[in-house]
């Protein structure tokens, strides 16, 4: 154990080198912005990750800056000297996950590993817990636990989370292994859907409504059997081992047909499917199929802008878009969700003023760094209330969560709501997901 | 010696906020460094954002003889911002509060803390313009440009950031607050101690605020790009244009090395073949530079250019300057450490001096880059070796001595916009005699009696050679 903690910061350092230290990554840092030092910087964490290999801090020192980067890695988008820093979180994030596997108590370990192991992955569980949700949210519980005096129950953090949960998958719909076909009547493409397993439980309708969108711009769907989470979670949390696995049983079912695309609409799990042949290093068959991958791997707004979504209603709104920073700063996807907002007619399109800062929700980091998340939110939301929109645009579910979230905190539901990117498209086609075109 | 705790406690007294005065193993690392090489850890690192508590700062060390460094967002290249003694670090990136453009004096009024190019921004807002450009200028500090005096592409036609400084808000060494200069364009009132301050790189005291000088904003630009298949003729190419009558905004420089450097990272269609490409922009009035570009484009096939492209569009334009950004990034790739140096020579010497870098590349083996701003004669040689290579690391130190020998010889100086701080000091002798360094020294002595200003910065100690190891 201890030996595979030393490889992995040894591979990290090794990626430190060839930073020059100019410290052009500073502005684009939310921690920077928030937090204020040099410590919490990108240049910073790769200085001390340099000083952890050479000895100079232990781990456990290192933990703390690198636990409290968001792995934004809008520092690698700036970044003159081409610093691979996911590499580097991610490597580094291996080595404290061993470290800490041999100092934390077993019952921690036992929770902890149980979460990635067993709970992401699982398809039934992951349904569950959105069968639960759908339970909790129709059934009046909800109202209930809303009531005054019971809301003060529920503890602040929360209470917001709870505000920002709103559409959870009903318990008897089952979207595994179905075929959508092509409603236009030129069929263009034959994709694969890749449904993620925070986005399938808690945003289910977003699902639907992205495989109805990819149909009407004429793509045959299909929502492969036995697919599985992408392991972003796992590997951000430092178990490489367990996300080459998620890796594996994801390529191999969606090896087992023959597609054009295999089309996601979550820009942060995007991005993973988009990095899988990074796993593979030093293993030349599994390598060559994660290219393989990789290479169809899309995200809708790229498909839907490349078909051509024909629109059919005016909406009145006026739009703010808060881009997925893994969309942006992993697989560099900027100009089509833009492109497909802008397309509808009667909306007014407001760009943010820093759009390429992180909403502070990376992934999980708002569950476990409320406070420092809430700080980046603040700056994200004065940013979003200066352009007096009242619609903000998102493609990734941990950003939109965190938009509904930053919505409730600030009171402002009556002036703004957030949504997916493909929950507006739907709108402005008239689709919803139950009823049929 | 790490500081006594009753030193600590008063500190945070001064301050009045405990989060702003860093003494945790981790953050007193992160302040070890700057852009530069070598690497030095501060016992206290002190977030300011008031002048009285630099003051007050300053006063305790004074008193208690512990060494000062002065750091903004420490972009710096030759290691101003490192605290080489140790002692305390005075942060001043927090302390952005005051950006004010006062568009009827054309002047803008600054925190020390206030990034550069968002200075320029905000005169922009007013159709005014702050020209000093450091290639850092998105995340470097004012502060930190005013005490290495930055310079710029644009330094070419506009000047550095020393002609574009009014007056100082200063705390000395001893603790004292002063100002100097004032608001005017004219002012003979006394020593000129606002230029002394500026390039005294953090050894003269700590920069609290800054009158600057605006201009007007030039209305266009137009960007024109040349090759040629040898590099003294591309030198001699600057000369001309620069003896025509027409001062250019920038003219930058890429030599064979960054071309392909460029071509083999990101392909935008340079020729291989060629030796040197340069980069040419004019500004001003419309009609002026329209008139202008046609003659700079004859003088460029004139003086044996094989190719001269003009950018018609300002997408054209954009995707030509891209091509001089990929440079940097396009060389990083290759190696991993580069040593870019500054030595800079008068402007009728570019070409000489271009020839003298390509007989030290062969003579020490070793790989260098030309490029960066070539018509104030502050070409940039950017050596790209491995830091971690040690036989590889001696050759470069001896390349640096023969660069900058070169560069004296030729009339030139040590540093055209770097600083000295700790890298160059060594060389300080080459350049000057035993009495003009040592009048230098007087003025240090009676600023800084305590010698606890940025301490070991500038002034060679007998022995002192450059080490890169």
């Amino acid at each position: 154990m201890e030996a595979q903690e030393n490889v992995y910061l040894k591979k990290a350092a090794d990626l430190t080198y060839d930073c020059v230290r100019c410290g052009y990554c500073l502005p684009s840092c939310p921690t920077y912005l928030t937090m204020k030092t040099e410590t919490q910087t990108p240049r910073g964490r790769i200085n001390l990750v340099r000083m952890a290999a050479e000895g100079h801090i232990t781990v456990n020192e290192l933990s703390v800056p690198i636990d409290l980067c968001l792995g934004c890695r809008a520092c690698e988008h700036v970044c003159p000297s081409n610093i691979q820093y996911g590499k580097m979180l991610e490597l580094v994030k291996g080595s404290i996950r061993y470290h800490k596997k041999q100092t934390s108590s077993p019952l921690r370990r036992f929770c902890e590993g149980f979460v990635f192991k067993h709970v992401f992955p699982s398809k039934s569980i992951m349904n569950k817990l959105g069968s639960f949700l759908w339970v909790y949210q129709k059934s009046g519980v909800k109202k209930v636990v809303h009531m005054k005096p019971l809301r003060y129950l529920l503890p602040k953090k929360l209470e917001l989370f709870d505000k920002g949960l709103t559409e959870a998958k009903p318990p008897f719909r089952k979207n595994d292994g179905r075929r959508y076909p092509s409603i236009s009547e030129r069929p263009a493409l034959k994709v694969a859907f890749f449904t993620g397993c925070v986005m399938e439980a808690v945003f289910y309708r977003i699902n639907l409504l992205s495989i109805r969108l990819l149909q009407k711009v004429g793509c045959e769907v299909v929502v492969v059997n036995n697919q599985t989470c992408c392991g972003a979670l796992q590997l951000h949390a430092g178990e490489e081992e367990l996300a080459k696995e998620m890796a594996k049983r994801n390529i191999e079912v969606f090896e087992k047909e023959e597609f054009d695309y295999i089309v996601n609409s979550a820009g942060g799990c995007g991005a993973m499917l988009k990095e899988y042949d990074g796993l593979f290093e030093g293993d030349p068959e599994w390598l060559e199929r994660a290219r393989h991958f990789k290479q169809k791997v899309a995200d809708i707004s790229v498909i839907l802008n490349k078909l051509g979504l024909k629109l059919e209603r005016v909406l009145s709104y006026r739009v703010t878009y808060q881009p997925s920073c893994h969309m942006t700063n992993v697989q560099k996807v900027t100009k089509e969700p833009e492109a497909l907002i802008q397309s509808i007619e009667g909306i007014e399109f407001m760009r943010l003023n820093n759009p390429n800062l992180c909403c502070g929700s990376g992934g999980i980091y708002n569950l476990i760094h409320f406070e420092e998340s809430m700080h980046i939110l603040n700056a994200k939301m004065s940013d979003i209330k200066d352009t007096k929109a009242n619609v903000i645009v998102t493609t990734n579910p941990g950003c939109l969560l965190q938009m509904k979230v930053g919505i409730a905190k600030e009171n402002l539901h009556d002036h703004i709501k957030a949504v997916h990117l493909v929950e507006l498209l739907a709108e402005a086609c008239e689709i919803t997901e139950n009823r049929w075109i | 010696m790490p500081l006594q705790p009753d030193i600590v406690d008063q500190i945070v007294r001064i301050v009045g906020e405990e989060r702003r005065v860093l003494i945790k193993k981790t953050d007193l690392l992160s302040y070890g460094y700057d852009a530069s090489f070598g690497f030095f850890v501060p016992d206290l690192v002190c977030q300011v954002k008031r002048v009285e508590e630099v003051s007050g700062i300053a006063k305790l060390a004074n008193r208690e003889k512990i060494p000062i460094t002065p750091r903004g967002n420490a972009s710096g290249l030759s290691g101003g911002a490192l605290p080489i003694e140790g002692g305390i670090v005075i942060d001043v990136s927090l302390w952005n509060d005051v950006l004010e453009i006062h568009r009827d004096d054309m002047i803008a009024v600054v925190s020390p803390g206030v990034i550069t190019a968002d200075i320029d921004r905000a005169a922009q807002k007013v159709g005014l313009m702050y020209p000093p450009d450091p290639s850092s200028s998105n995340v470097s500090t004012i502060a930190g440009n005013i005490a290495e005096n930055s310079g710029g592409p644009r330094g070419l036609k506009y000047g550095v950031t020393k002609d574009y400084v009014l007056g100082l808000q200063v705390v000395t060494p001893e603790g004292h607050i002063i100002r100097t200069g004032g608001r005017t364009i004219k002012n003979v009132t006394g020593y000129d101690l606002t230029k002394l301050i500026v390039g005294s790189e953090g050894t003269l005291g700590i920069i609290t605020e800054a009158i600057l000088r605006l201009i007007p904003r030039p209305q266009a630009t137009i960007s024109l790009m040349a090759v040629f298949d040898d590099i003294v003729q591309a030198g001699y190419a600057i000369t001309n244009v620069l003896t025509s009558g027409i001062l250019p905004s920038k003219i930058e420089f890429m030599d064979q090395a960054s071309i392909w450097a460029v071509e083999s990272y990101r392909p935008m269609g340079l020729p291989i073949n060629a030796e040197a490409v340069l980069f040419i922009e004019l500004d001003g009035h419309p009609l002026a530079i329209r008139d202008e570009v046609d003659y700079v484009y004859k003088l460029m096939q004139k003086t044996g250019a094989l190719r001269v492209q003009k950018a018609e569009t300002s997408d054209q334009e954009e995707k030509m300057w891209k091509v001089r950004k990929l440079v940097s990034p396009a060389v990083a790739r290759h190696k991993p450490t580069k040593i870019s140096e500054d030595a800079t020579v008068p402007r009728s010497q570019i070409p000489s001096f271009l020839k003298r870098l390509r007989e030290i590349k062969d003579k020490f083996d070793i790989e260098l880059v030309v490029f960066g701003h070539a018509g104030d004669g502050n070409l940039h040689p950017n050596i790209l070796c491995d830091q971690r290579n040690k036989e590889e690391m001696k050759k470069v130190e001896k390349a640096v001595a023969a660069i900058f020998e070169a560069a004296l010889d030729l009339g030139g100086t040590l540093s055209g916009e770097h600083g000295i701080g700790l890298m160059k000091k060594s060389f300080m002798p080459m350049e000057f005699d035993q009495f003009s360094l040592e009048m230098m020294k007087r003025i240090k002595q009676a600023w800084d009696p305590n010698n606890i200003m940025n301490p070991g910065k500038i002034f060679p100690k007998p022995g002192d050679r450059l080490v890169l190891r």
